[in-house]
C-alpha cells in the first residue's frame, strides 16, 4: 500500500481525528461531575473564607457550607429583596459588574458565625493580567467588614498575587464603608506610609501597584450597588439595640 | 537493545544531552512556573507523562504515519494528551490546577516533545522511547525544580510554601529580593546553572 499517496493520508487523518475525538469525549464526560463539584465546592470555600471560616482537613466543603450559611437571596440596588426564582449561587457577577447600578443582581449571603450574622457580598474586577474577584462580610451593622477574601486567576506570583493572602486581606477587618455622615466611602489602597484623610484604607501590594488598584476600583463598582441593602442593614440592627 | 543502552537512553538527558541547558530548549515554560516549587514540580510530572506517552505512541504509529502529515499527526496526539492530562488535573487536584491555569495548555509548544517525537520516536521502537521520554522529561524537571528552589527561597523566603528563612533575619534587616520572582531572574538562574555545568563539563563547551 503506498503510504505516501493522498487516499491514505487522508483516510488516516480522519481516522485518527475520530479516536482522539472520541476519545477526549469520553474523558471529558467521565470527569466532568468531578471537575463540576471542585468548582462549586471552591466558591463555598471562597464564601465561608470571607467570613474567616475555613474547613478542617478532610471535613466536606459542602456540609461547612449548608451550616453556616443560612440563607442567600438576590437583592437590588434599591435594597429589596428580588423574588427571584434565581439562586444566589448563580448570578455570574462578573457580567453583573459590567451593568449600570439599577440593573444589577446583587447577591447576599447570611452566614451564621459565633461571633453573630455576617452578610456576605461578592466583589469582581479587573488586576494587572485578568480578572480578581473576592467576597466582603459585612457585620450585622451594615458597615463595617468583619473579613475578606481575594482571588485572582493570573496575577504576578510573589507580586500581584499576594491580594490573596491573608497579610493582605486582613488588613480589611474592621474598616467601615460609611463615612460618620453615613457616606458611601470606598476602601482606599494606599502605598505604606500615606495616609489619606476622609476614608479608610489598607496598605497596598508593594510591587503590585496595578492589582492593588484593581482591589480599591472592584470594592468601589461592586459594593456601592449594596449601598442602600447595606443602609437598611444598619437601621434594622439599631432598631433591634434600642428595643 | 541492551540494557546499557536502555540505561544511556534514560539517563543522558540528565546532564549530556539535557534538553534545557545543553539544548537550550522548553525555556519559555522553565521562566513562567518557576517562582514557586510546587508549580514546578507538577508541571515536571506532567511533561514526563506527556512526552512519555506522547514518545511511545509516536513510536507505536511510527510505521504508519504518512510523512507529509507528521507533524500534525504528532501535534495532535500531544495535544489531546496535554488535554487529558488538565483535565484530570482539573478534577483530582483543582487547586494545583488553578495554580498552573494556562501553562499546562501551553506544554503543548513545548519545543522539547515535538524535539523528541521528531528526532527520537520516529525512528525508534516503543521502549527505549518511553525511556527517553522519561529521562527528557526529568532532565527539563531538574533544571526545572533547581530554578524553582533558588527563586522561592530569596525571592519569598519560602519553599513549597514554608517559611524557612527565620523571622529574626528580617528584624535584622534582610529583605526578600522582589527581583527573583520577575521572569528575567529564571533566565539568569538558569544562565548560572548552565556556567556550572559547562565549568565542570569541558567538551560541552563551544570555541
Amino acid at each position: 500500500m503506498n503510504r505516501q499517496g493522498s487516499t491514505y493520508t487522508l483516510f488516516y487523518s480522519l481516522l485518527l481525528i475520530l479516536v482522539v475525538g472520541v476519545g477526549l469525549s469520553l474523558v471529558y464526560q467521565a470527569l466532568r461531575p468531578t471537575q463540576e463539584r471542585n468548582i462549586a465546592d471552591d466558591t463555598k470555600k471562597q464564601i465561608l473564607a470571607a467570613a474567616r471560616i475555613s474547613p478542617q482537613e478532610g471535613e466536606s466543603i459542602s456540609d461547612l457550607y449548608a451550616a453556616h450559611i443560612s440563607e442567600s437571596y438576590i437583592v437590588n440596588s434599591e435594597g429589596e429583596r428580588v423574588d427571584a426564582s434565581g439562586n444566589a449561587l448563580d448570578v455570574n457577577v462578573a457580567n453583573q459588574v459590567k451593568l449600570p447600578d439599577n440593573e444589577r443582581e446583587l447577591p447576599v449571603y447570611v452566614c451564621s458565625t459565633t461571633d453573630g450574622t455576617k452578610y456576605i457580598l461578592p466583589v469582581y474586577g479587573a488586576g494587572l493580567w485578568g480578572p480578581i474577584w473576592g467576597y466582603v462580610a459585612f457585620d450585622a451593622n451594615g458597615t463595617t467588614i468583619y473579613g475578606a477574601y481575594f482571588a485572582h486567576q493570573g496575577e504576578t506570583p510573589g507580586l500581584g498575587a499576594e491580594i490573596e493572602k491573608p497579610a493582605f486581606s486582613s488588613q480589611f477587618d474592621g474598616k467601615k464603608i460609611f463615612n460618620t455622615e453615613g457616606v458611601f466611602t470606598p476602601i482606599l489602597i494606599v502605598k505604606q506610609g500615606q495616609a489619606p484623610a476622609g476614608a479608610e484604607y489598607v496598605n497596598a501590594v508593594s510591587g503590585g501597584t496595578i492589582t492593588s488598584q484593581g482591589v480599591q476600583k472592584m470594592l468601589a463598582n461592586s459594593l456601592l450597588p449594596y449601598a442602600a441593602f447595606l443602609k437598611n442593614l444598619s437601621k434594622t440592627s439599631q432598631k433591634d439595640e434600642t428595643e | 537493545m541492551k540494557l546499557n543502552n536502555s540505561l544511556q537512553t534514560l539517563v543522558n538527558p540528565l546532564s549530556k544531552d539535557n534538553p534545557v541547558i545543553v539544548q537550550v530548549l522548553g525555556i519559555c515554560s522553565a521562566l513562567a512556573v518557576t517562582a514557586k516549587l510546587q508549580p514546578a514540580v507538577v508541571m515536571t510530572i506532567s511533561v514526563i507523562a506527556v512526552l512519555a506517552f506522547a514518545n511511545v505512541i509516536i513510536s507505536l504509529l511510527r510505521k504508519t504515519i504518512p510523512t507529509s502529515i507528521r507533524i500534525i499527526v504528532q501535534l495532535v496526539v500531544v495535544a489531546s494528551l496535554v488535554i487529558i492530562v488538565d483535565q484530570i488535573l482539573k478534577a483530582y487536584t483543582y487547586d494545583v490546577s488553578k495554580q498552573l491555569s494556562v501553562f499546562i495548555g501551553l506544554i503543548i509548544t513545548n519545543c522539547i516533545i515535538m524535539g523528541r517525537l521528531e528526532a527520537f520516536a520516529l525512528n525508534n521502537r516503543p521502549w527505549p522511547a518511553f525511556l527517553d521520554g522519561v529521562g527528557n522529561g526529568l532532565g527539563y524537571g531538574i533544571i526545572l525544580i533547581i530554578v524553582a528552589f533558588f527563586r522561592e527561597l530569596f525571592g519569598s523566603g519560602t519553599l513549597w510554601g514554608y517559611q524557612v528563612i527565620p523571622q529574626w533575619w528580617y528584624d535584622a534587616g534582610y529583605q526578600n529580593n522582589g527581583m527573583m520572582i520577575l521572569p528575567p531572574m529564571a533566565l539568569i538562574t538558569v544562565a548560572c546553572i548552565i556556567w556550572v555545568h559547562r565549568a565542570k563539563n569541558k567538551d560541552l563547551q563551544e570555541n
